[in-house]
């Protein structure tokens, strides 16, 4: 049975699994201060906090865009709604920072920036930054966003106190940034989790497809995140059998292999990712690299795997990790399982090289060495909490003046996204400089075939990839160039 | 004081169309658009989609009982379309589930029949063809004809801007149902609940007085829920009408944007001349209105944008005329800012241009040209209480104009990827409805007889903090505490034949109605004392609840006052009414005096391009606004940084591209973008400029909505500043938004040409993105 803790009760929802998190509260619980923008993870308004029992027994809150939330992923989790932390009367005080910064205009977004901030509260930082990172996912046509900014920055203060208690969440309890029932959640969750030893799936209407292959049942659906499939067909959702991939902590998981590669997990999500020591230390700018993915909420829900096989031509960690020459693990319903690099993984447009059946379970890719760099590039439209006009990853390296090896891709730049297997043969063993980056320039618009649409005309794809290719050297190589000399 | 109802937004308490209660028996609706932009329908296949499940009835043209007509200004618009549809979207039929899943998923299995005919997407070709909304304007001052000769420099050139979608984030929607007596009640999320009102009594083929509007608030409007919000309204009621069932239509974020207007974008040609001293002696601009597939408000503001053609310049010779050209785009509409933006978007790129031409910077024109007191706007209105000068001088000062200009050139020598543009935007703004007759306001003010008071007007919260400014005007006015106020729904049977909340007006209409009433019952009540008390009347007021005879405390207070003033048998009720004086404007000569006051201000905005992505960063606007004597700044401010960004997101990443067929591609959130958090300036600086406000403004707090919304078209003007500091040889096109698509373009503009091709819309991309 599907159950979790909504605000301070314990609900038994028996809606599909599908279903999505916003509509059951909304519409079944009458908890009508979430609000539905969009229904597509842009704006923020339907903004709550997930609670998940962490290991070392404390509940972590993450802030994640109900409206692409399967109701099943809720399961053993505590959710909050702006009910569940405004106090009998008068203000939290997130609330009253709003306020008295003037922070809400027709206030419809509002309890989506309460939400974001509160959850930021609970466990954020006690920086600016880290405030306004907080509330990236949330829009606002009223106020342009400097009020909330002042509101932001008046609780990094308050939070400063916060690090300086000996009990986090206690001193959140007595500051009123959340109702007393918090402290019981972390037994109540466990008590759940007791409960509930068995697959999650299996209690919430989809089938898991276990690996000694015993259940052959193929749902129609299997869901990560919800980021992709619930803005794209969320209402086959809805009437599908789904297969929840939360819950399995075998495939949430980013480590070192034996052989120096990184392995992760299928269901890692970007947020995952982006919080990883391990990938910080291989990957110095990946906080800046990952700020450019969509924004904090998604980026707690959205998988890494999810954005693979979704197959859309300009995902960014696609062509993040076609830099890399990821290779993937594919496991069958019977439970065999195949190797396959990313690069071989599109046919076509949203085709892919996979079976029915098979679902992607693990990705493995050598990190960049120390004498190579790594960069990547995304130009859109919105610099943030957007999809690329066109992006670009590069793995260079450079010895000597020389090219030793270069491995390019480029997103948005044709039907699929593309590893720049041409551009980047032809770099490798060349001298590295402007004449060589314009003919690699010739390579890659020979092997680019983009389209006009909404997010630009062919020529200005094209011009933009020239601009991200040249880019990759000009990050990493500043001294030896000029821009001025390539264009 | 705090905006009154944040408290509420803040707990998620606060009650929007979609949280109230549904009824036993509700139906939910959805609309069936039509698939093509222009054609006769020859048949619609319902039958697949009555069958469906949950689906109980699908209304089409037929079902109306009245009269299948919706439009306001121009009765060319149908709720449903009968034999043709006129855009992408277009309301066909309805469809009444029991669930909304339902209704989708039926809207899903309709098709219609259509005969495709030919599509304009394009203003000048309707202009061409002669598809007109109304016929074209002209306003004439001085004789540019014969000032031309005069000129040193005459620069001519072409302006384009595109639509903007309002993105409230409450989507349109309606709830109706049936009353007592063959009525109807309609919450609807509108900014005009008299519209709603009025074309629904036709729709349904009965008099205004059977059809209830009510409205608590809305999750922004922006312009886009004053007429637009109607066909919801209407069809809600159309469906509880016949169904006798509660009906409830909320559109999904992709129906409203491809089903609902937008601001109207223009392309315009102008022509501009100049002394040797660079005064501004003629100007002549023919604007082309892409005003969608029927009037809506579009002749409104299509005059608008020739009442702020010259902006808050002085040209003593003008010519400016304008067409609102019929496309086949959903019908355009109100856009904070209602046409004036356009205007001024085309006088700015005529003075950039010349710039350009003359070698001096644009501010070096735009500040020998700012209006004065004394002169005259082109629609015969004096100039009067100019704070134009005063403005600029302020921003001059305090945001060191000429410094600031050094630093970014200094930083543009020694920067060869990053380049800096600084843009100055001053701007003049009228308040009040053009159209004279929409300056009405009435407020109807009970004091119940513990003390309490409640407030009705025609005005509509949509976030803007009116009912805030409605209350403290009550609890000025009355000499009690705000708390004792509550505003109450704006409905249609408390306030009725009402003005939409609009025009930047609506505090100072329905304010001014709020003052009156109060004032009334303020000296009926220490009549009443004066004559319980045995006091001379002069000299009596009420201040914080106490009333005082000759500055001293009586032996009355607010609540004894009322309490015997009710067993005295004092009507405690009072139902004003207001119209500003001294408006009035003759459409045959185009000349008048119609706008209230004018509302200036000088925003400093600079921009920084990064030259290898095309990207770029508005860093920091500073500006100086006359607000007149402000009683709420919170709000204003508030006021003034919303619609600044709003400015800024329409001159920079706001693009709605339509292909030839008349299809939105920019369809969703995540291919039509608006302003983030991080995408707003660093730095944003509102001075508060003294002036003594206006006697028709309330309590003398200038209008505030729509002016600051113009600020932001400096930011345009600043990243072009940038792109010419990397390629001086290159001269962009105006063609606004300046995305980063047009700025690469244009930064990587071939040598020879020294323009990029602007952008152009996506040619019939089969889909609008490959996601």
């Amino acid at each position: 049975m599907l159950q979790f803790y909504l605000n301070d009760q314990l609900v038994r929802p028996t809606l599909r699994a599908g279903s999505t998190l916003l509509d059951y509260v909304r519409y079944h619980q009458h908890l009508t201060g979430t609000k539905i923008g969009c229904r597509e993870g842009d704006c923020g308004a339907c903004t709550m906090l997930v609670g998940e029992l962490q290991p070392d027994g404390a509940v972590r809150y993450q802030s994640m865009t109900s409206c692409l939330t399967p109701l099943g992923n809720a399961h053993g989790r505590h959710i909050v709604t702006v009910e569940g932390i405004s106090q009998p009367a008068g203000l939290t005080p997130v609330q009253e920072a709003i306020v008295a910064e003037g922070g809400t205009q027709c206030g419809f977004c509002t309890p989506g920036f309460v939400m974001s901030l509160t959850g930021h509260c609970l466990g954020g930082q006690a920086t600016d930054e880290a405030g306004r990172a907080a509330i990236d996912g949330n829009i606002c046509r009223c106020t342009g966003y400097k009020s909330l900014e002042r509101a932001t920055d008046r609780l990094t203060a308050q939070l400063l106190e916060r690090d300086a208690a000996p009990e986090r969440l206690a001193w959140l309890v007595e500051q009123g940034f959340v109702p007393a029932y918090f402290q019981q959640m972390p037994a109540q969750l466990a008590e759940l989790r007791a409960e509930t030893v068995a697959d999650v799936a299996a209690r919430t209407g989809g089938q898991l497809t276990e690996p000694n292959g015993t259940e052959t049942t193929v749902a129609s659906y299997l869901l990560g995140g919800g980021t992709d499939l619930l803005v794209q067909r969320a209402d086959d959702v809805l009437a599908a059998e789904v297969q929840l991939l939360y819950g399995h902590a075998d495939r949430c998981f980013i480590r070192e292999t034996p052989d120096g590669r990184i392995s992760l997990g299928a269901a890692t999500t970007v947020e995952d990712l982006r919080g990883s020591e391990l990938m910080q230390r291989r990957f110095p700018r990946l906080r800046q690299h990952l700020k450019l993915v969509s924004s904090t909420p998604i980026r707690n829900m959205a998988t890494v795997a999810g954005n693979f096989v979704n197959a859309s031509p300009i995902g960014d960690l696609t062509i993040f990790f076609l830099a890399l020459d990821a290779e993937l693990t594919l496991q069958d319903a019977a439970g065999r399982t195949r190797q396959l690099p990313l690069r071989e993984l599109y046919r076509g447009y949203k085709q892919l090289n996979r079976q029915p059946d098979e679902q992607l379970v693990e990705i493995s890719f050598r990190p960049p060495a120390a004498h190579e760099v790594f960069n990547f590039e995304k130009v859109s439209k919105r610099t943030h909490l957007d999809i690329a006009s066109v992006n670009s990853a590069a793995r260079l390296r450079v010895a000597d003046g020389r090219i030793q090896e270069a491995h390019l891709s480029g997103g948005g730049v044709g039907p699929t996204p593309l590893y720049l297997r041409r551009t980047s043969a032809f770099l490798a063993g060349k001298d590295l400089n402007p004449d060589t980056l314009r003919a690699a320039n010739e390579v890659a618009q020979q092997e680019i075939s983009p389209i006009g649409d909404a997010r630009g005309t062919e020529a200005y794809k094209r011009l933009l990839l020239r601009q991200l290719l040249f880019a990759h050297f000009l990050e990493h190589f500043p001294a030896q160039f000029a821009l001025q000399e390539l264009v | 004081m705090h905006n009154l109802d944040a408290a509420g937004h803040v707990r998620g308490e606060s009650q929007y169309l979609d949280d109230i209660p549904v009824q036993r028996g509700t139906l939910h609706a959805a609309v069936y658009g039509s698939p093509l932009a222009h054609g006769k329908l020859l048949s619609l296949n319902l039958e697949a989609a009555r069958r469906a499940p949950g689906v109980v009835r699908i209304l089409t043209a037929q079902d109306i009982p009245g009269e299948n007509q919706i439009g306001g200004i121009v009765p060319d618009e149908e709720l449903l379309a009968g034999s043709h549809v006129h855009f992408q979207g277009m309301p066909v039929a309805l469809v009444l589930a029991e669930t909304e899943p339902q209704a989708r998923a039926a809207v899903k299995l309709i098709t219609a029949d259509i005969e495709p005919l030919p599509i304009i997407t394009d203003p000048r070709e309707a202009q061409a063809k002669g598809e007109l909304i109304v016929p074209p304007r002209t306003f004439r001052l001085g004789d540019p004809a014969a000032a031309w000769a005069e000129c040193a420099h005459i620069i001519e050139g072409t302006a384009e801007n595109g639509g903007q979608e309002h993105l409230y984030i409450e989507t349109q929607g309606a709830y109706a149902y049936p009353t007592d007596g063959g009525g109807v009640r309609v919450h609807s999320s509108t900014q005009g609940p008299t519209a709603v009102q009025r074309h629904t009594a036709r729709v349904l083929g009965t008099g205004m007085h059977k059809v209830e509007i009510d409205v608590t608030r809305l999750g922004g409007g922006f312009g886009g829920k004053e007429d637009q919000a109607t066909t919801w309204g209407a069809l809600a009621a159309l469906g509880a009408f016949v169904t006798k069932k509660p009906v409830k239509l909320v559109l999904g974020r992709h129906d409203d944007l491809r089903m609902t207007g937008k601001r109207h974008p223009y392309t315009s040609d102008f022509k501009l001349g100049l002394s040797a001293d660079l005064k501004l002696l003629a100007y002549e601009v023919t604007f082309y209105q892409n005003a969608g597939a029927a009037a809506d408000l579009s002749p409104a503001v299509l005059e608008r944008t020739l009442f702020h053609a010259c902006n808050t310049y002085f040209i003593p010779n003008v010519r400016a005329t304008a067409y609102s050209c019929r496309t086949h785009l959903p019908p355009n509409t109100a856009f904070r800012g209602f046409g004036g933006p356009q205007g001024m978007f085309v006088i700015e790129s005529a003075i950039a241009k010349a710039a350009d031409e003359l070698g001096v910077l644009a501010w070096e024109i735009q500040r020998r040209n700012l209006l004065q007191d004394g002169q005259v706007f082109p629609y015969g209105q004096r100039v009067e209480d100019c704070n134009a000068e005063l403005s600029w001088q302020a921003a001059d000062q305090k945001f060191e104009l000429k410094k600031w200009q050094a630093e970014v050139d200094a930083f543009n020598q020694q920067s060869p990827v990053r380049k800096r543009g600084l843009a100055v935007m001053p701007i003049c703004f009228g308040i009040s409805f053009t159209k004279t007759a929409m300056n009405q306001a009435r407020a109807l003010v009970h004091i119940y007889t513990d003390g309490s008071v409640g407030v009705s007007t025609g005005a509509v919260e949509m976030g803007q903090g009116v009912n805030t400014k409605m209350i403290q005007v009550a609890a000025r006015t009355l000499g009690i505490s705000p708390k004792r106020v509550r505003l109450e729904t704006t409905n249609t049977t408390r306030v009725a034949n009402t003005s939409p909340s609009a025009a930047s007006a609506t505090a100072d209409l329905n304010g001014k109605a709020v003052e009156m009433a109060c004032r009334e019952l303020r000296t009926r009540l220490l009549r009443h004392a004066a004559e319980d008390l045995k006091m001379n009347y002069e000299g009596l007021e009420i201040q914080d609840e106490q009333v005082l005879a000759a500055g001293k405390p009586a032996e009355t207070n607010w609540e004894k006052l009322v309490s015997t003033a009710y067993w005295k048998r004092v009507n405690l009720s009072e139902n004003a009414h207001y119209a500003t004086p001294d408006l009035w404007f003759d459409q045959t000569q185009e000349k008048g005096h119609p706008f209230a006051y004018h509302v200036y201000g000088t925003a400093l905005v600079q921009a920084t391009v990064d030259a290898m992505r095309g990207t770029y960063d508005v860093d920091a606007v500073r500006l100086v606004h006359d607000f007149g004597q402000s009683f709420t700044p919170g709000i204003d401010r508030g006021q003034i940084e919303g619609g600044l960004v709003q400015g800024l997101g329409w001159m920079t990443m706001e693009e709605l591209i339509y292909n030839q067929d008349g299809r939105l591609l920019s369809n969703a959130l995540s291919t039509y973008k608006v302003p983030d958090l991080y995408s707003v300036p660093k730095v944003l600086d509102v001075e508060f400029l003294e002036t003594p406000g206006h006697p028709n403004a309330i309590l003398r707090a200038k209008a505030v909505g729509e002016p600051p919304l113009m600020y932001g078209l400096g930011a345009y003007f600043a990243i072009r500043n940038a792109v010419r500091a990397f390629r001086p040889d290159v001269r962009p096109e105006f063609s606004a938004p300046f995305t980063p698509e047009k700025v690469l373009l244009n930064l990587y503009a071939a040598r020879e040409s020294a323009a990029a091709p602007a952008a152009s819309q996506a040619s019939g991309a089969e889909a609008s993105v490959r996601n």
